[in-house]
């Protein structure tokens, strides 16, 4: 199948679930999915496996028009699907014939919104990953995102617009995500949590954030009241990975994204749990508000384990 | 996921030395589940996957591989990176020589003189962070940065020295710039330097330059 951007919508990039994984000592961002909940959804849903190639947009979708039959399955905060007249609510699989119009329609409440397609986004594997790394300008569809115009291929060729046999076709309830612009994130304490302590941890647990408006796919910023160290906030430069929580001299944490750089030297008071990143990344910048609760690694990796397995329990007839 | 294993709390090439041994050592016994890691000065973050090893299993390899920590013994692998200083690929030449109070030849003989280790790759893809600058050729970093630093440029940035690998913008100051690609996505590996290599700049000419770009 091919689709022709019509519209491209904001931010649209191509994405994969995991990432760029293996180049991180030669400093390549990890990349990927902001919300990997959402697109493994999507995936699952439209039959393919839970890393395929998909795409992402932020706030405002794409317009595509489909040259085959296929499947195509969209999940995420604040879209609808549209193909041609009809619409379905996110986290629904939907078949799709040659010369239809897919388009993802942002509500007001958009956030990042995902479109899987049947054998998935057909484009070259670089470092091992699909994904766009837009710092450096690879992956992906030619390194960026996406323009009116662009031509993507997808999938095998001509699919079965039925949706796979063993796969549901809408995703129950309650195993969406509770998004919203007011989100309950847990957190890890940080290699350099002793630095805060007392006070500034406690600081931290107790405030609410507000998600700035200056945030993006490698960070976003929290505004709310400052965080205290009890030595410099800098440290020897060290390994970082998405969900850390930086806290530079000002005091205002940060929390490094799916294009955080692989190496950072502030103090980190946190990290962010794999299973709420989700939560945080569709908390709107601008106006969402975040409180931080402390966790074990042992809850933290039990409730990872428990939401990708409840996913393929409500979607995977067989699993 | 990932654990980060802190080594030691200085910059110091014969501890990092022991970092990049330990990723080496970790990365030889090929366990299903452990992930890349990333180097730094002094630390090593692992990577792992929760849902094939846990935590105590990462744990139990990473005491395994320190106890039989193996540094290596040959040399190691020396990049010599050309180098053309001052003029437009160099505009801050002279005003690291002013601060310094030296002429712009003996800048460009301090800078190309030593051997520099790269520590670790981290900031941007392909940056080098490099130890070993002579602190008489030390100069703080402008109080404007720069929108956008040309790809390749070589800068100096308090008592450290570094290549950009790609156009950034930047406050440190250029004094030169090499015609290699420090990162190029479409090699294997895409980093021209590797963590533990060490680095020689050689000085080269306008003609040598534009024969290499």
């Amino acid at each position: 199948m091919l689709l022709e951007v019509l519209e491209s919508g904001f931010m649209t990039t191509v994405q994969d679930v995991s990432g760029r994984r293996g180049y991180a000592a030669q400093g390549v961002p990890r990349s990927g999915a902001m919300d990997w909940f959402a697109l493994t959804a999507a995936n699952y849903l439209a039959g393919n496996d839970w890393n395929a190639t998909g795409l992402e947009c932020f706030a405002s979708g794409p317009i595509l028009q489909t040259n085959a039959n296929g499947v195509v399955a969209a999940a995420g905060r604040g879209f609808e699907l549209w193909v041609d007249d009809d619409h379905f609510p996110l986290w629904t699989a939907v078949g799709v014939k040659s010369g239809q119009r897919i388009q993802l329609l942002a509500l007001p409440d958009a956030g990042w919104g995902y479109l899987a397609f049947s054998g998935g986004v057909d484009v070259p594997l670089v470092m091992g990953s699909c994904a766009t790394c837009l710092r450096a300008g690879f992956g992906g569809f030619e390194g960026r995102p996406l323009r009116s115009g662009d031509v993507l291929k997808v999938g095998g060729g001509n699919e079965s617009t039925r949706i796979w046999p063993g796969i549901k076709h809408s995703l129950p309830a309650i195993v969406m995500p509770n998004y919203g612009d007011a989100v309950v994130v847990q957190v890890i304490p940080g290699p350099q949590v002793e630095r805060f302590e007392p006070d500034g941890w406690a600081i931290f647990l107790a405030s609410e954030y507000t998600l700035s408006s200056l945030s993006d796919r490698m960070g976003y910023r929290l505004e709310g009241a400052p965080i205290s160290t009890t030595h410099s906030a800098d440290v020897l430069s060290e390994g970082t990975l998405p969900g850390a929580i930086q806290v530079p001299g000002d005091g205002k944490p940060v929390v490094l994204m799916a294009d955080s750089q692989t190496t950072g030297g502030y103090a980190k008071i946190a990290a962010v749990i794999t299973a709420d990143q989700p939560l945080l990344a569709q908390c709107l910048p601008g106006r969402g508000r975040v409180r931080f609760r402390e966790t074990t690694v042992a809850a933290a990796q039990e409730r990872y384990r428990g939401m990708l397995r409840q996913l393929q329990q409500a979607l995977i007839a067989r699993a | 996921m990932a654990l980060l294993l802190q080594l030691g709390g200085q910059i110091d090439t014969q501890l990092n030395a022991r970092v990049h041994a330990l990723a080496r050592s970790l990365a030889g016994m090929d366990v299903d589940g452990l992930g890349e890691c990333v180097p730094g000065y002094a630390s090593l973050l692992i990577n792992y996957d929760p849902l094939r090893l846990d935590r105590e299993e990462v744990a139990e390899r990473i005491f395994a591989a320190l106890d039989t920590l193996e540094l290596r013994t040959e040399n190691p692998k020396v990049v010599e990176i050309p180098v053309i200083y001052g003029g437009e690929f160099g505009p801050d030449l002279e005003t690291v020589a002013k601060h310094n109070k030296l002429s712009i030849a003996e800048v460009v003989r301090l800078h190309s003189q030593p051997l520099y280790p790269v520590y670790f790759i981290g900031f941007l893809p392909g940056f080098p962070y490099l130890g070993g600058l002579d602190p008489a050729i030390a100069c703080p970093r402008l109080d404007t940065p720069r929108p956008a630093i040309p790809a390749g440029s070589v800068g100096i940035a308090g008592n450290q020295t570094g290549i950009y690998p790609s156009e950034s913008p930047g406050g440190w100051r250029i004094i030169g710039r090499t015609p290699l690609k420090l990162f190029d996505w479409c090699r294997q590996p895409p980093a021209l330097l590797a963590p533990g290599d060490q680095v020689r700049f050689i000085p080269i000419s306008a003609e040598e330059f534009e024969r290499a770009a």
